[in-house]
C-alpha cells in the first residue's frame, strides 16, 4: 500500500481520496472487475460491491465480461435465465453456475457461491433488509466478489437501469425485433443520475453505444480509471 | 514346461452370441472374418466375399466384425480358466494358454477335463484342449482335438507330433506374412513341417534370416517362447453388509462412511481415481432384491465424502428420511469408470478455481440438493424453452440436440432474456375485440392490438409486431398437447418491453420475454 497516490488532475481530490479511503477501510484491496465497455467513464465494477440492475439482460450484460475474462459467474433464483441470451451477450455458459430455485435457502445459497465464483447475479426471492444486506456485503468484500441483483439491494453502490427502451425492426406484422434503443442510467447513492444511448442490443449483435460525436466535458464524466 | 492351451473355434461367431444350430458369419471389409460349423456345412468359408456367402446360403446371419466385442466375450472365460489355474495367457480371443498343471487335477488329461467341464458350464460349449512341450505344439494338438475334448502330445513327442502336419498350419494370425510363408515353403517344394524340420538350422537361418529361423524351430517343436501371464484385474467393488439391516437413510449414510473411506484409499493404492459411480442397495431379503441402483457421474472425481453424499441422494426416498421399500441390508460401490489418478492430479500450486468451484457447490447442494445446481447448455430446437437444457451439477449433458442446425421454424436472433419455464396463458384480441388467431394456411386472422397475460394487470396495447413464425412441432405424436400447429410472435407493448407469444390452436401463451 505504499504506491504514491496518483490523483486524476481534473478530478474533485476530496471525493477521489474519500474514495481511497473507504477502499482501505476493510482491509481488502478493491479490485476493479473487467466492466462492460459502454459503460466506460460511468461505472466500473470492484470487488466488494453490490450494484443493483432492473432488467434481466442488464445483469447477463454485467456478467459477460468479467466471464469472458475467465472468472466464474453464478446465477441465484433466476428460473426463467434465457441461456442463449446469455450465451449472445457473452457469458460464457462452461463457467456459468446456475441455482435455479433456491426457496428459501437463497441467502446461504449466495453466500456459499459468493466465496468460489467472481460474480453472482442474484434475483432476490423476498425483500432483504438492511441487516442481510451487510452481511452479505461483508463476504463479498472478503472474498473478493462482486454481486449483482435484480431487485432491491440496500446500500447498492450504483443501480442501473433501463430509463428507456423502444425496439426497431418489427413493423405491423413484418420483419423481426432487431435492435433496441435503450437509454441507460446509472445512479450512484444519491448523485444525479447519469445517463448514456445505447444500441442493446444492436442490429449486428453486440451492445454498442450511441456516441454523438462531441465528447461530453471531463466533469461530467469523471475517469474512474484512475482509482485503479 | 508343458503347455496347455484351450481353444474356442470361430470365437467372433460365438461371441455374437449366435446360439451354433444356425448359420452365422462375422463379417469384416465385405468378406467372411469366421464363420461357425452350420455356415461351412453351406459351403462358407473364410476369406469369402459377403455376396458369394450369401449366395451360399440365403439363411446366413451377418455380424459385423467388433473385435472388442470378442475380447469382452472372452474374459468371462479366462476369469473361468483363472479360478482353475492361475497364470492365464491370452493370446488373442477364442485362444489362451497355461502352463498344464502337472499332478494337481491327477494328471494332464484329467486337468483337461476339469477345464472343458467348466468352461461348458460357463456357457462355451465348443472348447478343445491340446497339451504338449510347446505352446506351437499345443495350439496344433488343440485343432486337432474333438469338440469338448483333449489331445495329449507326451513329452518329447513334439517334433514326431508336427512332423506329420502340413504347411498350411503355419498359415495363422500370430505369425506375420505367414500366408506367403506357405505359399513359398510349398513352392520349394516342402509340404509337412517334418519337411521343413529336416532342412539344416544353419541353412534356413542363412536362406531367411531370422523370421525362418524362428519357424524352423517352431516346426521342431523347440520354440521356447514363454506367453506372458497375465495378472487378475483387481476387484474394485466395495460392499458393506449391515447386520441388523438399517431403516434410515440417515444411519446408513453414517454406516457407509469407513467403506466409502477404503472404497476411495483402495483405488488411490492403485493409482486410480473413480469419475463414474455405481451405488446399489439391496433389501436384507432371500432373493437380495435390488432396493435402488444409480450411476453418478463427478465432474472431477469421488472423495468420500463424495461417495457419502451420493448414497444419501440416492436414498433419501421419501422426505422423513425412511426407506419406502424393505430396510436396506446392503449397500455395494462399483466403479463405473476409473481413471489415472495422474490425469486428475492437482498442480503444484493447488487445484485452481475449479477445485474451489466444486467445494462450494457441493455446500449449495447438501442445503438443496443434487439437482438444485444445474449448468445451462445451448441446444438447438424451435421454441425458446426448448433450445436450453439445463445439466445438473457433475452430470454430462446427454441427447443434447445439435444448436447449429437450422430447426427451421425458430426464432430469430436476438434471443430472449427471460425464457419461461411453465408459459402464460395470454389473450391477444384484434381491434374490435376479437380473438386472433392463425389458420392452418398460417394467415392472422386480425390485427393483434391488445393482450392481456395473466401476471401483467390489465390489457395492454400492442405498439408492434412481427410474425408468425409457423412451426408443425411433432405432428406425428397426437398425445402430446403441444402437437401440431403453432406460431409464434413477437409483439411489442406499449411500455416498449417485447414478448414472444404463441398462439397454438387459438390459445395464446407468453414463452418468453425480451427484457
Amino acid at each position: 500500500m505504499s504506491a504514491p497516490i496518483v490523483l486524476a488532475p481534473r478530478e474533485q481530490t476530496l471525493q477521489q481520496l474519500q474514495e481511497r479511503i473507504r477502499g482501505m477501510q476493510d482491509g481488502v484491496p478493491r479490485v476493479p472487475l473487467p466492466t462492460h465497455p459502454v459503460l466506460d467513464g460511468l461505472l466500473q465494477l470492484r470487488t466488494g460491491g453490490a450494484y443493483e440492475v432492473d432488467r434481466a439482460s442488464l445483469g447477463m450484460a454485467l456478467l459477460a465480461t468479467p466471464s469472458a475474462e475467465g472468472s466464474w459467474v453464478a446465477v441465484v433464483g433466476a428460473p426463467d435465465f434465457g441461456v442463449e441470451a446469455a450465451a449472445e451477450l457473452g457469458v460464457d455458459l462452461t463457467r456459468t453456475v446456475l441455482v435455479p430455485d433456491p426457496g428459501e435457502h437463497w441467502l446461504e445459497t449466495t453466500a456459499a457461491l459468493v466465496d468460489v465464483v467472481g460474480v453472482v447475479l442474484l434475483r432476490p426471492p423476498v425483500g432483504v433488509t438492511e441487516r442481510t444486506a451487510s452481511r452479505i456485503a461483508a463476504r463479498l468484500r472478503k472474498r473478493s466478489a462482486a454481486l449483482i441483483v435484480q431487485g432491491e439491494w440496500p446500500g447498492a453502490e450504483a443501480r442501473i437501469s433501463l430509463r428507456s427502451s423502444a425496439w426497431s425492426g418489427a413493423v405491423a406484422g413484418h420483419g423481426r425485433l432487431r435492435s433496441r434503443r435503450v437509454v441507460l442510467g446509472v445512479q450512484r447513492g444519491s448523485a444525479p443520475v447519469r445517463e448514456v444511448e445505447l444500441w442493446f442490443p444492436s442490429a449486428e449483435g453486440p451492445v454498442v453505444r450511441i456516441e454523438y460525436g462531441v465528447e461530453r466535458p471531463a466533469l461530467d464524466a469523471p475517469r474512474m480509471e484512475a482509482l485503479a | 514346461m508343458r503347455a496347455l492351451v484351450v481353444w474356442c473355434p470361430d470365437w467372433p461367431v460365438v461371441a455374437t452370441g449366435s446360439t451354433g444350430a444356425l448359420p452365422a458369419a462375422v463379417i469384416a471389409r465385405g468378406g467372411v472374418q469366421a464363420c461357425n460349423q452350420a455356415a461351412r456345412g453351406f459351403g462358407v468359408t473364410r476369406g469369402m466375399r459377403r455376396r458369394d456367402a450369401q449366395s451360399r446360403c440365403p439363411g446366413l446371419t451377418l455380424f459385423d466384425a467388433n473385435p472388442e466385442r470378442d475380447v469382452r466375450a472372452f474374459e468371462p472365460v479366462l476369469a473361468a480358466v483363472e479360478a482353475l489355474r492361475p497364470g492365464v495367457a491370452p493370446l488373442r480371443p477364442g485362444l489362451l494358454a497355461i502352463r498344464a498343471p502337472g499332478r494337481f487335477y491327477g494328471g494332464e488329461e484329467l486337468a483337461a477335463a476339469t477345464i472343458a467341464e467348466r468352461l461348458v458350464e460357463v456357457g462355451v460349449r465348443d472348447v478343445r484342449i491340446g497339451i504338449a512341450d510347446d505352446l506351437f505344439s499345443a495350439e496344433q494338438a488343440a485343432r486337432l482335438a474333438e469338440i469338448q475334448d483333449w489331445r495329449v502330445v507326451e513329452e518329447g513327442g513334439s517334433a514326431a507330433f508336427l512332423a506329420g502336419l502340413p504347411v498350411d498350419v503355419l498359415a495363422t494370425d500370430s505369425l506375420p506374412d505367414s500366408g506367403d510363408l506357405v505359399g513359398l515353403l510349398r513352392r520349394l517344394g516342402l509340404r509337412t513341417l517334418g519337411d521343413l524340420a529336416a532342412l539344416p538350422a544353419r541353412d534356413v537361418l542363412t536362406r531367411f534370416g531370422a523370421y525362418g529361423a524362428k519357424v524352423h524351430r517352431l516346426a521342431r517343436g523347440v520354440d521356447p517362447v514363454q506367453p506372458a501371464t497375465r495378472t487378475p484385474p483387481p476387484d474394485l467393488v466395495s460392499e458393506v453388509v449391515f447386520e441388523p439391516a438399517l431403516v434410515s437413510v440417515e444411519a446408513v449414510s453414517f454406516s457407509v462412511r469407513r467403506t466409502a473411506e477404503r472404497f476411495v484409499a483402495e483405488l488411490g493404492e492403485r493409482g486410480l481415481v473413480c469419475t463414474a459411480l455405481r451405488v446399489e442397495a439391496e433389501a436384507d431379503d432371500a432373493k437380495r432384491s435390488l432396493l435402488s441402483a444409480r450411476s453418478w457421474v463427478h465432474s472431477r472425481w469421488f472423495g468420500a465424502n463424495d461417495v457419502v453424499d451420493r448414497v444419501h441422494w440416492q436414498l433419501q426416498a421419501t422426505p422423513a428420511g425412511v426407506l419406502v421399500g424393505a430396510p436396506v441390508g446392503l449397500v455395494r460401490f462399483v466403479p463405473e469408470t476409473v481413471e489415472p489418478a495422474a490425469a486428475h492430479a492437482d498442480g503444484l500450486w493447488g487445484g485452481g478455481t475449479d477445485e474451489l468451484i466444486d467445494r462450494g457447490v457441493a455446500r449449495v447442494q447438501a442445503m438443496l440438493g443434487y439437482d438444485a445446481v444445474v449448468v445451462p447448455v445451448r441446444q438447438g430446437g424451435r421454441s425458446p424453452a426448448s433450445r436450453q437444457l439445463l445439466v445438473p451439477w457433475g452430470e454430462r449433458p446427454s441427447a443434447v440436440r445439435a444448436p447449429d442446425l437450422p430447426w427451421p421454424g425458430s426464432m430469430p436472433s436476438p434471443a430472449p432474456s427471460r425464457v419461461f419455464a411453465e408459459p402464460w396463458a395470454t389473450a391477444v384480441v384484434g381491434p374490435a375485440g376479437q380473438p386472433v388467431t392463425v389458420t392452418d394456411r398460417g394467415v392472422v386472422t386480425a390485427v393483434p392490438t391488445r393482450f392481456h397475460s395473466g401476471s401483467g394487470s390489465g390489457w395492454q396495447v400492442i405498439d408492434t409486431w412481427a410474425g408468425p413464425w409457423p412451426a408443425d412441432e411433432q405432428w406425428w405424436d397426437g398425445s402430446r398437447g403441444t402437437a401440431g400447429m403453432v406460431a409464434r410472435f413477437q409483439i411489442v407493448g406499449v411500455d416498449g418491453r417485447a414478448w414472444l407469444m404463441r398462439c397454438d390452436g387459438g390459445q395464446w401463451w407468453t414463452e418468453a420475454s425480451y427484457d
